[in-house]
């Protein structure tokens, strides 16, 4: 084992922001009371109402604050610092400009209840996103509203139950999923109050058609499906695969996580699909934040439409969306009489989109502040940049792919499935852990010396110690190669000083491998206070 | 080459020969069938420039009036308070900004502390021992805490209060039906939830009983009685209360209530409107519900050298490793909003937000007094408030609230809008935050009640 001496940062021990600080300090200056002083106690808020003890906050000035934060910051790695191919997290650039535009306080400090009439801009940008997504994804009508990829499922489930209750199928109550999906589809079957049914992976990493067939009866409600899948493997046969789901009267959902490998170049509408979820963090470059926000709008086919979560943006009066002009109107402040742009709640005709609703699935419209970075990356790029973006994720998987198939590396670490990817590809550790006696998990810490994130590792399940690869468009090569050197350089050591290198690795992170078992059996989960 | 990619045309021939391929366009053709290609460019307008883009999106904004632009007293779950300059910086940080969930926890500390800090703010806050990192938002908490409460005791009644936000109530609906569980609504008497009625509803088969604290109408709740009232018969429900993290500064913790799970809207904390999210919801409970919370949980734990760190703990509750058993769907937390909320807590500190809460207090008594005396305008209840008022208009609200516009002030929230009750016509409900001075208070009373007055002579000629 190489023996490494302590970092600063491993020096520096952590400590909470509630054990800094002193008793008296303090950054808010409270504004000072300006109307009657009242006997509160009393009159205002009676005692039995109120706490006794104020709540145990930081006391704390600004300047540590500061230091602080900005301290604990740095036992992060982010994005900007470095290779990030977290398989299916698609972990591309962020714009800076998202967070500019998204600052402005005409977006920023623009309250939810706004009146319509008041809101166009907000809305008007709302309807050109829903048109952009109804167009990238081949699906007519969208809803803006959910939260986040896992609550887009919950919607697209819940659609799918109205959808077949509205028929008078309420035993529709089976949702196939096959082995290789993300585990919040099968979470978010139950939570629907529906049944998961898995699906085998035939021998080319697709969905195995015998199977399917074999469940595709008439007490299935919904596939749900990623296409390219967790494998990065796009199914050659999912046009049968839409025939067989239609055929048995169910739906067809599809998981956006990977939508970057086909943006301009493949529709899930034109495959099939009645339900899509976008990930705007993802496809669309929303910062992930360190675990949110996110942004999950879906879109959907016409017989799914009248099920729509309410409230969805419409335009009211004809005339041509992008004409800037008509739109125009009510500019610096001063609002049009009647909104062109409004806030819709679904006609009761029952054939309009919303006008049989599912009903709301949050509070207000969704996560506006990721709608504005997502369609200023839209606009950025434009259908041309799209397809670019797309067609460089693919590019850049099969290259770094390519490096990694080189001898040496692939007898260690062969691709699991196919022979080219889409915009991930997935790598077994089997051969790895067996001659080199090196886990996946050992060789993603090793990673970290090297300074890259690791791989998404141990999934998709059916893949042995796998390792998921998903470099997206924004690499250059230079850093495709210097992970693919890293990663022989890992085997190589492995080979010529034994397994104990990675075993013990990370050694030069803020801190090395921690104590999961302990923390899970035992949770500390806050600071103890005083 | 286009935005934000790197490969010249020299990589490219580079990168094909090596993959072994003639051209990016074969990769596609080999891998997807002939029928599924689009074969046609997106009908989307082309890119531009990052100043057009900037010009563009600034004019749309434009076309948004503000809480910049206009005296606002809008609230009902979401409130125009301060963000201090330093959250904006420490946001913007791409150390907090840029990284994913923190799935390697030796290059996530920072994440993850943060995590930990904001747990231990939260269950100060709330009085109970458990918070998780968050969920998506406030109102969809309420359902999420319903599931919590159905995975608990497998029963299939909600009592619901009707003082809970509409748009908690209307999600609950939404989600219930998901979870196969039935919503009772319990009215309001004098703006508070009707005991009589609330006991009466709560039986053997309540899985939950929910209220808010204080409620929609403003209207602080007898949370205390309400949760006796619950639990009086041995096999109670779980007691679920929606907080304003805000009030809790001086308002008595729900844990210290009877209530056994907590949940709101953390907005108020640190984060700004962004016309209703991102923010985040704050789920807190008793120790007994640890194994069954939803989303992320950060816990203390040590390295192999002994040093103090956080990982994400108790995943076997987890979508990723217990797919269809897991306890909920949810994925991510809402890190970078909850960063801004522990970031908030400790810039207010202990004194601080209690001054903040009295501020508040005084203010919006000051308020309510002030328009309860205008000609045409009544208090819809006369329980304590906080920091948000409900008053009834003798007039129509929606065209008393355009005649306000035109003066600049945004007198608040149409209530009837979002309830759809017959009851709450007419209604406005009125919010206040440290920004909204004595001056705006009485600048909203001359406006408002000249609207009034100016309408209600409209109607009669």
């Amino acid at each position: 084992m190489t023996a490494v001496s302590e970092s600063p940062l491993q020096r520096e021990r952590a400590q909470t922001i509630f054990e800094k600080g002193a008793p008296g300090r303090r950054a808010f200056v409270c504004p000072k009371l300006d109307v009657p002083d009242v006997d509160a106690e009393t009159t205002l808020l009676p005692a039995r109402y109120r706490r006794t003890e104020p709540p145990r906050l930081p006391e704390v000035s600004e300047p540590e604050i500061v230091r602080h934060y900005v301290g604990i910051s740095k036992r992060n790695f982010d994005l900007d610092s470095g290779f990030y191919p977290l398989g299916s997290c698609t972990m591309k650039h962020n714009p800076r400009l998202h967070e500019r535009v998204a600052a402005l306080p005409g977006h920023a400090r623009l309250h939810p209840l706004q009146d319509p009439a008041r809101a166009q801009g907000a809305l008007e940008l709302m309807y050109r996103l829903q048109g952009a997504l109804a167009e990238i994804s081949g699906l007519p009508h969208v809803s803006l509203q959910p939260s986040a990829g896992s609550h887009g499922e919950l919607a697209g489930l819940l659609l799918t139950r109205a959808y077949h209750e509205h028929r008078g199928e309420n035993h529709r109550l089976r949702v196939l999923t096959p082995d290789t999906s993300h585990g919040t589809n099968p979470a978010t079957v139950t939570m629907a109050g529906l049944q998961v049914v898995k699906l085998a992976t035939d021998a080319h990493g697709g969905i195995d058609l015998e199977d399917l067939r074999a469940h595709a009866d008439t007490d299935v409600a919904c596939l749900m499906l990623t296409n390219p899948n967790t494998l990065g493997v796009f199914d050659p046969n999912i046009e049968e695969i839409a025939r067989i789901v239609h055929g048995a009267g169910a739906t067809l959902y599809y998981d956006g996580a990977n939508l970057n490998a086909v943006m301009g170049l493949s529709r899930p509408g034109d495959m099939g699909f009645d339900i899509v979820h976008f990930n705007l963090h993802k496809s669309f470059t929303q910062p992930h934040g360190g675990g949110g926000p996110g942004s999950g709008p879906i879109a959907v086919s016409e017989r799914i439409a009248p099920f729509l979560p309410t409230p969805i943006v419409l335009r009211r009066g004809v005339g041509d969306a992008d004409d800037d002009a008509a739109v125009g109107a009510g500019s610096n402040g001063t609002a049009p009489a009647e909104p062109v742009f409004d806030l819709d709640y679904g006609g009761a005709d029952g054939e309009g989109p919303g006008s049989r609703s599912i009903g709301r699935l949050r509070g207000f419209h969704g996560n506006y502040g990721c709608f504005v970075r997502a369609y200023a990356y839209i606009r950025s790029l434009g259908a041309d940049g799209l397809r670019d973006a797309s067609e460089t994720a693919v590019l850049n998987a099969n290259y770094l792919l390519a490096r990694l198939r080189e001898a040496d590396v692939a007898e260690h670490l062969p691709l699991a499935y196919g022979e080219l990817c889409m915009h991930e590809f997935v790598l077994s550790g089997g051969p790895m852990k067996r001659e080199l006696g090196l886990k996946t998990l050992d060789l993603a810490k090793r990673l970290l010396d090297f300074g890259f994130h690791p791989p998404t590792v141990y999934f998709p399940l059916l893949v042995d110690e796998a390792l998921m690869v998903e470099p997206t468009e924004t690499e250059t090569r230079e850093t495709l190669d210097a992970f693919a050197d890293a990663i022989v350089e890992i085997l190589r050591e492995a080979v010529t000083d034994g397994p104990e290198v990675a075993r013990g690795a990370p050694y030069t992170t803020p801190v090395r491998r921690l104590d999961e078992v302990a923390a899970a059996k035992r949770p500390v989960i806050r600071q103890a206070l005083s | 080459l286009s935005r934000y990619t790197a490969t010249t045309e020299h990589d490219r021939e580079r990168m094909l020969a090596t993959i072994g391929v003639g051209s990016v366009q074969e990769l596609f053709d080999r891998q997807i069938p002939a029928g599924v290609r689009l074969g046609r460019a997106l009908d989307l307008p082309d890119g531009m420039g990052e100043q057009d883009v900037y010009a563009h999106l600034r004019e749309l904004a434009s076309r948004n009036v503000s809480a910049e632009e206009e005296v606002s007293f809008l609230g009902a779950g979401m409130y125009d308070h301060y963000v201090p300059a330093l959250i904006d910086m420490l946001m913007e940080r791409s150390e907090f900004l840029t990284p994913y969930t923190p799935y390697q926890p030796e290059i996530s500390q920072g994440g993850l502390q943060v995590m930990f800090e904001y747990q231990t703010a939260i269950c100060e806050l709330t009085g109970l021992p458990v918070s998780n990192a968050s969920v998506y938002e406030g109102q969809s908490a309420v359902a999420a805490a319903a599931y919590l409460a159905k995975l608990h005791n497998a029963r299939s009644k909600l009592v619901v209060s009707a003082g809970m936000h509409p748009h908690a109530i209307q999600t609950l609906r939404t989600l219930a039906h998901g979870y196969g569980m039935s919503v009772v609504e319990i009215p309001l008497t004098d703006g508070v939830t009707d005991i009589d009625a609330w006991t009466e509803a709560i039986d053997g088969d309540t899985s939950a009983a929910l209220f808010a604290q204080p409620n929609f109408y403003g209207a602080v709740e007898d949370a205390a009685a309400l949760s006796a009232a619950a639990k009086s018969d041995e096999r109670a429900p779980v007691v679920i209360a929606q907080v304003d993290p805000i009030a809790l500064g001086i308002l008595m913790p729900p844990g210290e209530c009877g209530v056994d799970v907590a949940v709101g809207e953390g907005q108020p904390l640190g984060n700004r409107l962004d016309f209703g999210g991102p923010s985040f919801g704050l789920f807190a409970a008793r120790e007994e519900y640890l194994r069954r919370m939803p989303g992320r949980i950060a816990g203390e734990t040590v390295d192999v050298d002994g040093r103090r760190g956080f990982v994400l703990t108790l995943q076997t509750r987890e979508q990723h490793i217990r797919r269809e058993k897991a306890t909920s769907n949810i994925c991510t937390s809402q890190a970078l909003n909850a960063l801004a909320g522990v970031v908030y807590l400790a810039w207010l500190g202990r004194a601080g937000i209690v001054e903040l809460g009295e501020l508040l207090l005084a203010r919006t008594h000051y308020a309510r007094e002030t328009l309860s005396s205008l000609e045409g305008i009544e208090p819809l209840h006369t329980q304590p408030v906080i920091r948000e008022f409900a008053v009834r208009l003798d007039a129509d609200v929606a065209a008393v609230k355009r005649r306000c516009a035109a003066a600049g002030v945004n007198p608040g929230v149409d209530i009837h809008d979002l309830t759809g009750r017959d009851a709450d016509r007419g209604g406005l409900l009125v919010a206040l935050t440290e920004r909204r001075s004595r001056a705006d208070i009485d600048r909203l009373a001359d406006v408002l009640g000249a609207s009034v007055g100016a309408e209600r002579q409209a109607v009669a000629a």
